[in-house]
């Protein structure tokens, strides 16, 4: 049976009055859709091929190309989309479940964007950061209910690990396999100068990172890849992933394509395997069996290292963000349903999960209603896209934020969605060592490192406006945080008034 | 004194290098006009195979071959970057016989043309070094 | 129009306390005189004053100031307090009518000891018992409101200007060894009379100038163990902070000013080894409770006053000395009032804590 032909998504547009044929598009498009007719001497685009990553844009030196939108369009029809239609032809011609890569693109609710954020006008002064100091570090992790003192009567000035950061933000879980050797090595070295954490994901550590392991969370997850004694012992805190954002309920996939040379030393597993991780831990079915996991992985490492549970904000986040802060672990972290992947079943990333502001609200209320808010940090991520987003997200009563999709866009990502096909032509999300070689981690640690000064900076302009002259001083701080444009249940669960309330 | 050095880890091969030299060196303003429809003739060029790529262009030797082996007294060494007088230049490419790199090519009027670091041209510095995507190409003291 | 405690109100304000270390008396009319120089930074929307020595006859009970809406409202309020007290005493808290105070409430105090059988059956201490009886009373109870409840102290506060609000309770009949004072410079009315400073809970009074920046976090933090912040000021929440800090954590007076104005992380790493660890660790349990933003506050408690300043000092805050006594105030204008010879006058540094004891046995 044949196919049904579905029109390409985008147009290749190529001025000709500016082409000079360099072909340099030609060879950096891995997914070949450019090509040179010597006997006419002109380029060719297969438009087929292109996923929109803008590779071929960006470095055409003459700014000879465009990619558009096809205006190819079916019949207009408010309830069959474009989209949906093309989706159907696919799975009529392939009998197989829809893949999607990065997050959930649909136009749902966006509630940092309908939330504003307050400054001092009159009543007490705006603080400049360029003139005074404006700190912004955060110790992660349980802080003791009562303080001991010694027979001097001097403080006992021990504490459960802490995580230290010298601003609220993390690089979050991207495992190496999914991103590159080179995507990973940027991550490490950024935080590593930023004085912050990134976090390996749940495909180990590759020994050439052990030295980073101060500035690393390493990821346990249900498939348990490249977990090892070293591997927990190299990093500053343990992430037990119980699920993630784009796709809660599933474990990871990593097609046996990616499964190459290291990738498959530092997981632990053949070359060529798929790497399906359960949908479960299969040694947690129940809230009293992460207790136990959280309490494993705190012998192995001797009580030393905050350990981090990360879970996906579903419907009952609230009640389940309780029960994680009742089982020993230090530091909850919760992904909302707009965070990133590198392949996820399209229906699930778009379709399962609550957003993130919603989430976090919910928990920071609850966990401060059962007088437990104390035991756990939150670390809250899923689509934290700028510093304002930060500052909301530090305002409702996150602790921290994890920050993966800017992190990408950082490096060079341009959201094209096509992780899974392991053609990123930004050398990214993929393995294949030429691509992998288009990312130079000298320039992606330093973007990296430019951008995380960049939000530093926004987040201390932010501050300083609402007269706070320390992040403690903003976390909670709901009344910093006005509402627009939401009902009165959005206003209630995140905690805020109106605007103009 | 600076040179140009290529990281092969970082090189691409995507050969925008040659373009850019090619229009650097072109003083035209506009690198449709300089490039478009042209047999382009840069200093810096692609050494591919394997799927290896490497960037060649002049080293600027302390103790250069060419200039010795120069028949015409046209290469010369000034503030350590090694020059060619086109006017000078009879055309007979000893300079290329003997350049250990093949760092030295002949120019589209015949005369021998190679990297003297953009120093003379518009650009001002290394114009490869300026738009390589990758850093592979960078102008440091060595 | 929503009333204090409905919604939060910024405000600017005066302060001014006196203390004598050899526990000697000084009369109200002292500290009340003394805000009259500053009369410009109030607005009339609320004065009040705190005094300790007051009540020595009653030294060893708790007297409670409440403000009634109606009588009925105090009969239901004193059953209840009969519940869990044995009062001693109950009377109106004598006051003058002037034409500058009006509108007020039924001022009454009592003074009662807490019955042990119920303080056994909550199991907490007796302190604990009495704030929750305070917290109960202020969170439950439409119109009554408990504005002092510590042992041989009281606060006294009105809707006025606070030299006004002194004559108008009388206050130069009081004779007590610590006096802390109020100007209040609301932005907009507070409508009822317990939004007047100082804030009291058990023996700990506050005045403070200023608008914190921090409010919130501190609130919903602070909330967790207990307190009800149902007035939604500054005032109330430091109070509870440092209650929580001194009294239920057993910080020191030094070391609950460097969780509230912690030094900032550059001035900690410069410390030596050992203070630089007590410093990151105060930071690293108590971060919710930094205040930020400006506030000058003086804290008094049975023995003594602290007065501290935020920690860029934002607002204006001196102390000075003569002989015995002490002197805070935001202008140096209100020392010299209350002693034209004063000296060692001092602008303590943002976070600095000026802590004065009055002399053992002397309270």
């Amino acid at each position: 049976m044949k196919d049904h032909f579905i029109y390409p998504e985008f147009e290749v547009v190529r001025n000709d009055n500016r082409c000079i044929q360099c072909r340099v598009c030609e060879r950096q498009c891995a997914n070949e859709v450019h090509s040179f007719d010597p006997e006419r001497g002109i380029m060719l685009s297969d438009e087929t091929k292109c996923v929109n990553c803008q590779r071929c844009v960006s470095l055409c030196p003459t700014r000879a190309l465009k990619i558009v939108k096809s205006d190819c369009r079916l019949r207009e029809n408010a309830n069959w989309a474009d989209d949906t239609i093309k989706e159907i032809y696919k799975q009529a011609n392939s009998g197989g479940v829809l893949l999607s890569s990065m997050g959930n693109p649909k136009p749902l609710p966006v509630y940092w964007d309908k939330i504003l954020i307050n400054a001092s006008q009159v009543t007490n002064p705006p603080i400049d950061p360029l003139r005074e100091p404006m700190e912004t570090k955060v110790f992660l992790g349980k802080k003791p209910e009562k303080i001991k003192r010694n027979e001097d009567g001097e403080l006992v000035t021990e504490t459960t690990p802490q995580l230290e950061l010298s601003m609220p933000v993390m690089f979050s879980a991207m495992s190496y396999g999914s991103i590159s050797y080179n995507a990973h090595a940027s991550l490490a070295r950024a935080a590593t100068e930023l004085g912050i954490c990134y976090n390996t994901g749940e495909g180990g550590l590759h020994e050439d990172f052990y030295i980073y392991g101060p500035n690393t969370v390493v990821q346990v997850a249900s498939g348990r890849f490249g977990v090892h004694k070293d591997y927990l012992e190299a990093a500053a805190a343990v992430e037990i992933k119980m699920g993630q954002g784009a796709k809660p309920g599933i474990g990871g996939h990593l097609p046996g394509a990616k499964i190459v040379g290291d990738v498959s030393k530092t997981r632990m597993i053949p070359e060529g395997s798929d790497a399906i991780s359960p949908a479960p831990h299969h040694d947690i079915y129940s809230i009293e069996d992460l207790r136990q996991l959280v309490y494993s992985l705190k012998e192995a490492t001797e009580y030393k290292k905050p350990v981090i549970v990360k879970v996906a904000a579903v419907h009952n986040i609230a009640a389940i963000a309780s029960g994680i802060a009742r089982s020993g672990a230090d530091i909850i972290a919760i992904d909302g349903f707009r965070g990133g992947t590198g392949a996820a079943p399209t229906r699930i990333r778009d379709n399962v999960g609550i957003p993130i502001e919603l989430a976090l609200a919910s928990v920071d209320q609850r966990l401060r209603d059962e007088g437990i808010r104390n035991n756990v940090s939150l670390v809250v991520g899923g689509s934290v896209r700028s510093a304002a987003d930060v500052v909301k997200a530090v305002a409702l009563g996150a602790d921290a934020v994890y920050v993966a999709t800017a992190a990408l866009l950082a490096m060079g990502c341009h959201l094209c969605r096509t992780c899974q096909s392991g053609k990123c032509n930004w050398g990214i999300a993929t393995q294949r060592p030429e691509l992998v070689k288009r990312l130079n981690p000298d320039m992606g640690s330093r973007r990296l490192v430019n951008l995380m000064d960049a939000w530093r900076h926004e987040i201390k302009e932010l501050m300083g406006g609402m007269g706070i002259n320390s992040i403690e001083s903003l976390r909670g701080n709901r009344l910093m945080l006005r509402g627009v444009g939401l009902t009165d249940k959005e206003l209630e669960i995140l905690g805020i008034s109106h605007a103009g309330e | 004194m600076k040179r140009v050095f290529v990281n092969e880890d970082w090189c691409l091969g995507c050969h925008l290098c040659e373009y850019n030299c090619a229009y650097a060196n072109s003083g035209l303003s506009d690198m449709v006009k300089a490039l478009k429809g042209k047999d382009i003739f840069p200093r810096i060029h692609i050494e591919e195979t394997d799927g290896i790529t490497y960037a060649v262009s002049c080293r600027h030797c302390k103790d250069p071959l060419c200039v010795k082996s120069c028949i015409a007294g046209a290469i010369s060494i000034e503030d350590g970057t090694v020059k060619i007088d086109k006017t000078k230049c009879v055309g007979c490419l000893t300079c290329v016989l003997v350049c250990p790199y093949g760092a030295v090519a002949a120019g589209p009027e015949g005369a021998a043309q190679k990297c003297e670091l953009c120093l003379a041209n518009s650009c001002g510095s290394p114009a490869c070094v300026k738009g390589c995507p990758n850093n592979a190409i960078v102008y440091e003291e060595r | 129009m929503k009333l204090e405690g409905e919604v939060r109100i910024p405000s600017g304000c005066a302060i001014a306390a006196v203390i004598s270390r050899e526990g000697k008396g000084i009369t109200g009319d002292v500290i009340y005189n003394a805000m009259k120089p500053m009369h410009d930074r109030s607005n009339g929307l609320g004065g009040g004053f705190a005094a300790y020595g007051i009540y020595p006859e009653y030294r060893d009970l708790y007297a409670f100031h409440i403000f009634f809406d109606h009588r009925s409202t105090r009969k239901e309020c004193e059953a209840y307090l009969k519940e869990r007290f044995e009062i001693v005493k109950g009377e109106l808290i004598p006051t003058r009518k002037i034409p500058e105070i009006t509108n007020e409430p039924i001022i009454w105090r009592y003074f009662c000891a807490p019955l042990g059988s119920m303080v056994a059956s909550e199991q907490v201490d007796e302190s604990e018992f009495v704030a929750r009886t305070v917290m109960k009373i202020n969170t439950e109870m439409k119109g009554a409101y408990v504005f002092s409840s510590g042992k041989n102290m009281g606060c006294f506060k009105a809707v006025g200007y606070p030299e006004d609000v002194g004559v108008f309770y009388k206050l130069e009949e009081y004779e007590g060894y610590s006096w802390t004072a109020h100007g209040r410079y609301p932005t907009n009315t507070p409508g009822w009379w317990g939004g007047a400073h100082p804030f009291s809970l058990l023996d700990s009074s506050i005045v403070h100038n200023g608008e914190i920046s921090s409010y919130d976090a501190n609130r919903r933090f602070i909330e967790m163990f207990g307190y009800k912040c149902t007035l939604q000021t500054d005032t109330e929440v430091i109070t509870y902070i440092l209650d929580y800090l001194l009294r239920r954590q057993g910080l020191t007076m030094e070391e609950a000013a460097s969780v509230i104005a912690a030094p900032f992380w550059s001035t900690i790493n410069a410390k030596p080894e050992k203070e630089k660890e007590r410093l990151t660790f105060l930071r690293q349990v108590f971060p919710s409770l930094l205040i930020t933003g400006p506030f000058s506050i003086v804290y008094g408690w049975n023995g003594g006053l602290m007065a501290l300043n935020d920690r860029l000092k934002l607002r204006s805050m001196i102390t000075a000395e003569k002989d015995d006594k002490v002197f805070i105030a935001s202008e140096e204008a209100a020392v010299r009032v209350m002693e034209p010879d004063a000296e060692n006058f001092y602008a303590p540094a943002g976070g600095e804590p000026v802590i004065v004891r009055v002399k053992e046995g002397k309270f």
